[in-house]
């Protein structure tokens, strides 16, 4: 005989990926790891801003990269020919990477003892915002091509960012962005938001991108020292 | 289309909860959805109906009570209410608003047998 009862359990729908997120993060924090979650839509240049990044890092830091698609390797291959340890995910029909997945990829790829990760995501400004994977901070690329209306479109991508990089500038000349209005509409959807002009092609900016990794892997450092010497 | 993936979370949850508190069979699902958690209700009912298939929730009716966006606007130095994160406060204007509800996503109930 069936009873008809009621249970209250008030359970969080993302709790899962948040406990394989935080797993993920305790994991990095112990090696001193700092790793950056890349979101962007599709084409807004972020393997091509990777590859530059990689560039101007790899002879003083190590570096490992999680690449995530739907399909294909292409863009893990063109990680590894910088000679970066790299391991591509495919979800498939997923449009996101999850805590799951990059907790897989994690023991795969064995990222070494402070190294600085990059994973790119998937590139869709809208699901990937909601799952955590356990990174230091999510940066998120708007590449001026894109308009700059898509922070309103895409608010809860742009409300989720630590660091908004603005890419390919060196097109600003043939285009009518309005780059003080895109900012402008990202401060709409966060007040604090920090964001960065740059261009992979021709390099502009990327000093200053690169000046605000080298300072959150030292953070990242600091953190795990300081935890280290409380648990010596 | 992530509503997809958050369904297969609330299957797996039901799953877990049916051993833990011993049911075969799921009549009701009741979930709270915030304006600004993110998520399309129209999609995560679709979702719903096709994930839940095979499983002990399977024509389960879903109940979703969408909640309110509240925010605290530094200007006014109240709570307001919001409904999108580009919003101004409704009484200043102002973009310096920190979200303090809204981003539930949550399954509150269910009634079983």
């Amino acid at each position: 005989m069936s009873q008809t009862r009621l249970i209250q359990i008030e359970q969080d729908i993302l709790a899962k990926n948040n406990a394989y997120a935080a797993a993920n993060r305790a994991l990095l924090a112990r090696s001193g790891v700092l790793a950056l979650n890349l979101l962007s839509s599709p084409g807004s240049g972020k393997t091509t801003l990777l590859v530059e990044t990689i560039k101007r890092l790899r002879d003083r830091q190590r570096i490992a990269v999680i690449e995530g698609d739907q399909q294909t390797s292409a863009d893990a291959a063109r990680i590894r020919e910088t000679g970066v340890p790299a391991i591509q995910i495919n979800t498939g029909k997923g449009c996101h990477l999850d805590g799951h997945m990059v907790g897989h990829a994690l023991e795969e790829l064995a990222p070494q003892a402070h190294s600085i990760l990059f994973i790119e995501n998937v590139g869709n400004l809208v699901c990937p915002a909601a799952f955590d994977l356990g990174e230091a901070y999510k940066v998120v690329i708007l590449s001026v091509t894109e308009g700059e209306d898509k922070p309103l479109k895409y608010p809860d991508m742009f409300a989720a960012a630590d660091l908004i990089l603005v890419n390919k500038i060196d097109l600003m000349p043939h285009l009518d962005f309005d780059i003080a209005q895109a900012v402008a509409n990202m401060r709409k959807v966060k007040p604090s938001v920090k964001v960065l002009e740059v261009s992979a092609r021709s390099g502009a900016g990327l000093d200053r991108w690169i000046a605000w990794i080298e300072a959150a892997h030292a953070l990242e450092r600091i953190g795990a020292d300081a935890t280290a010497q409380l648990s010596d | 289309m992530h509503e997809m993936a958050l369904c297969e979370s609330i299957r797996t949850t039901l799953e877990e909860q049916s051993r833990l508190h011993n049911f075969t069979k799921v009549a009701r699902v009741s979930l709270e959805v915030g304006p600004l958690s993110g998520v399309e209700v129209e999609a995560l009912r679709f979702g719903f109906d096709v994930v839940m298939r095979g499983s002990v929730a399977e024509g389960a009716h879903l109940d979703i009570i969408e909640s309110r966006g509240e925010a605290w606007c530094m200007v006014c130095a109240e709570s307001v209410p919001i409904e999108a994160r580009f919003e101004p406060c409704v009484k200043c204007g102002s973009h310096q608003l920190q979200v303090t509800a809204g981003e539930e996503l949550r399954i509150k109930e269910l009634e079983v047998n």
